[in-house]
């Protein structure tokens, strides 16, 4: 039957906008400085902010070649730091290369490998060019076998695609692979890249800000898009962080608007505090999915008071990284652990006025604090909520 | 490894085989396979319990997948809004993609937002939540070639984690010319499986994960280029099993080629 949670997170990075590695995640958090930047992405002529990733140019090592795509080079960036590569050899030794199981978040995977060949297609035949690599460069299970590859495991793979919830559900189903035998450490993960299709279709719902996204402000109307990548080892013994509680649900309400009341959230919220065994008053801070539509940040807070109260600091983070869509819930589980880690909540960065209708405590001055449980929540189209509680063991 | 699950009920609908109680025919040599198999296109049924705005924007993957899933409604005696679900494909609805993919390579980059709202992998799940009132948690996955095996593994990792049930949903589509070519598939496929804990009616089928074994093909060449042809009809093996009431372990590829066997017992 199941295994008593925690389950130990022995190792972890991330690579964003802000930086590679955890390191510079960090740093930057505490700077304020925002990774967003007013720029234009490959031919994109859409006027707003992007947390781009620097360096990205670079092909994969030869032995990789056949993965290269902006995803996976992404994905091998973040792998290259804070040692994570070495942790997870390491565990491959110790559990072996079948026993270690890996769950990777993505939403769009390599599509801009797609549209790319779409733009070279030949027209007259209709035919995409030869070298045009769905498996391995585009498709949603792409970022899995890389990933797979790159760090040499023969278990149990998946990747979980429910828009930007995708890499928060990678904890709660490698958690459960765990429990039930199919595996007996997993890596899980989230990785997300540019693309035209998100940011043209983000802004065909009217949902891009052209500013740098205002989580929660009375002025807020859209979201920064981002790209991020990022990583962590779940063993089933005990280490200094911990992966607590998980909790999904569906909205059943829209595809691509959360249920105004936050049913589903506060759902999701209540069925991760009760796996963890954890009592409202012990959330030290939320992470908010906070997005930065109208839509989301209201009712994300309805959701908030309902199941935590109006007192616990509340702050969301995609002013500093931008939403970075199925890689969210892994950068926002790094954000969490750095949190616990350096001892201090982070503001709500580009916040000027809090919009005076939520009643949420939204950290306005990042202070130091000690922080042992940080909720995370990630919340995708297609009604998909998923909640974290990572925590000191 | 696990314990694995029963199988309480399918549904299924692919081209000449419109309803699990006709595959089932088919599978144990009741009835003889219809010419339509053969067919690459599909017109599947109107979900029901999507609400008329909902059902019209629905993309063909969306409309398989319910069609397969609300099909076995009326056999379950589980409450689905209480149930958690895995929807597993390999490529969601690539005829999205290519539309997508087609605008965005026009210098008007016109995407359309329905599209856009509907090119989630996830979207059969969206809309599953909004027709069954699915509240419960709702995972969508995808692992190439090896997609049924890993929505299969996810189920029988919930039911091991408390779940009395789990509904998996298999579903593929062709893809569109000219992705086609990079990604074939012969026909669309949508198929559920209610997968429960506990043992219920006479014969019940156990479902559990057991060592790699030699690939199990489809012994009619016709089901055989379904079973290669979409990834959701790898599983047609085990409900050959089903279908027949035989227990034996069928082999299926996994993640990299490797193999990885199902066992069905009765």
């Amino acid at each position: 039957m199941t295994r008593p949670e925690p389950l130990g997170i022995s190792a972890w990075t991330t690579t964003s906008a802000l930086g590679r590695g955890r390191t510079a995640l960090a740093e930057a958090l505490m700077a304020e400085r925002t990774g967003l930047r007013h720029r234009r992405f490959e031919t994109c002529t859409i006027d707003c902010w992007i947390g781009e990733v620097d360096g990205l140019d670079e092909c994969l090592p030869a032995g990789l070649a056949a993965w290269d795509c902006r995803n996976n080079r992404l994905a091998w960036l973040a792998l290259q730091q804070d040692g994570f590569g070495a942790a997870v050899a390491d565990a491959r030794s110790r559990y072996g290369p079948r026993r270690l199981g890996i769950f990777m978040g993505t939403s769009t995977a390599g599509i801009l490998e797609a549209e790319l060949a779409y733009r070279a297609r030949d027209r007259e035949r209709n035919i995409l060019p030869a070298g045009f690599d769905h498996a391995r460069t585009s498709c949603t299970y792409s970022i899995g076998g890389f990933a797979r590859a790159a760090l040499g495991l023969e278990g149990v793979s998946a990747v979980i695609s429910t828009a930007c919830s995708s890499s928060a559900k990678v904890f709660a189903s490698a958690r459960r692979a765990i429990a039930a035998g199919f595996c007996d450490a997993a890596v899980v993960g989230g990785v997300d890249s540019l693309c035209l299709t998100t940011l043209h279709g983000f802004n065909s719902l009217q949902l891009v800000s052209r500013d740098a996204c205002r989580p929660a402000d009375a002025g807020r109307n859209g979201i920064s898009i981002g790209e991020a990548a990022g990583f962590a080892l779940l063993e089933p013994r005990a280490t200094d962080l911990a992966l607590m509680g998980t909790g999904e649900s569906s909205d059943a309400y829209h595809m691509s608007t959360p249920e105004p009341d936050g049913r589903g959230a506060a759902a999701a919220m209540s069925a991760a505090l009760g796996r963890a065994g954890l009592e409202p008053k012990d959330i030290d801070y939320v992470n908010l999915h906070g997005t930065a539509t109208p839509a989301n940040d209201a009712a994300e807070d309805r959701a908030v008071c309902a199941t935590l109260g109006t007192q616990v600091p509340v702050s969301s983070t995609k002013g500093w990284t931008g939403h970075v869509l199925g890689a969210a819930g892994m950068l926002e589980a790094a954000i969490a652990l750095t949190c616990i880690t350096r001892g201090f909540i982070p503001r709500s960065l580009n916040t000027r006025n809090v919009d005076p209708a939520l009643r949420a405590n939204v950290v306005m001055e990042s202070r130091a604090a000690r922080v042992d449980r940080v909720m995370s929540n990630s919340f995708g189209f297609g009604g998909s909520n998923c909640t974290l509680i990572l925590g000191r063991s | 490894m696990t314990g694995g699950a029963f199988l309480e009920t399918v549904g299924l609908v692919a081209p000449g085989l419109p309803t699990w109680e006709h595959a089932e025919a088919v599978l144990t040599g009741r009835r003889d396979i219809d010419p339509a198999i053969d067919e690459s296109t599909l017109a599947p049924p109107a979900p029901q319990s999507l609400p008329a705005n909902e059902r019209r924007r629905a993309p063909l993957q969306v409309l398989v997948a319910l069609a397969a899933a609300e099909s076995l409604l009326a056999r379950t005696a589980f409450a689905v809004p209480d149930t958690p679900s895995v929807f597993a494909s390999s490529d969601a609805d690539m005829s999205i993609m290519h539309r997508i993919c087609v605008a965005l390579a026009e210098p008007a980059r016109m995407v359309s937002p329905t599209d856009f709202h509907n090119s989630v992998h996830n979207a059969p799940a969206g809309y599953w939540g909004i027709a069954a009132r699915a509240t419960r948690s709702a995972t969508t996955l995808s692992a190439f070639d090896a997609t049924a095996i890993a929505g299969l593994r996810e189920c029988l990792a919930l039911i091991e984690d408390g779940a009395p049930a789990a509904l998996l949903v298999l579903c593929d589509v062709p893809a569109p010319v000219p992705l086609l070519e990079k990604r074939p598939m012969h026909a669309p496929c949508g198929i559920a499986l209610m997968l429960v804990r506990d043992a219920l009616g006479t014969r019940p089928a156990r479902i559990s994960f057991d060592d790699g074994h030699a690939e199990t093909p489809m012994s009619h060449p016709r089901l055989e280029r379904l079973r290669l042809g979409n990834p959701a009809a790898r599983v047609l093996p085990i409900l050959e099993a089903v279908a027949k009431q035989e227990s034996r372990t069928v082999g299926l590829r996994a993640e990299d080629d490797r193999l990885a066997g199902v066992r069905v017992q009765f």
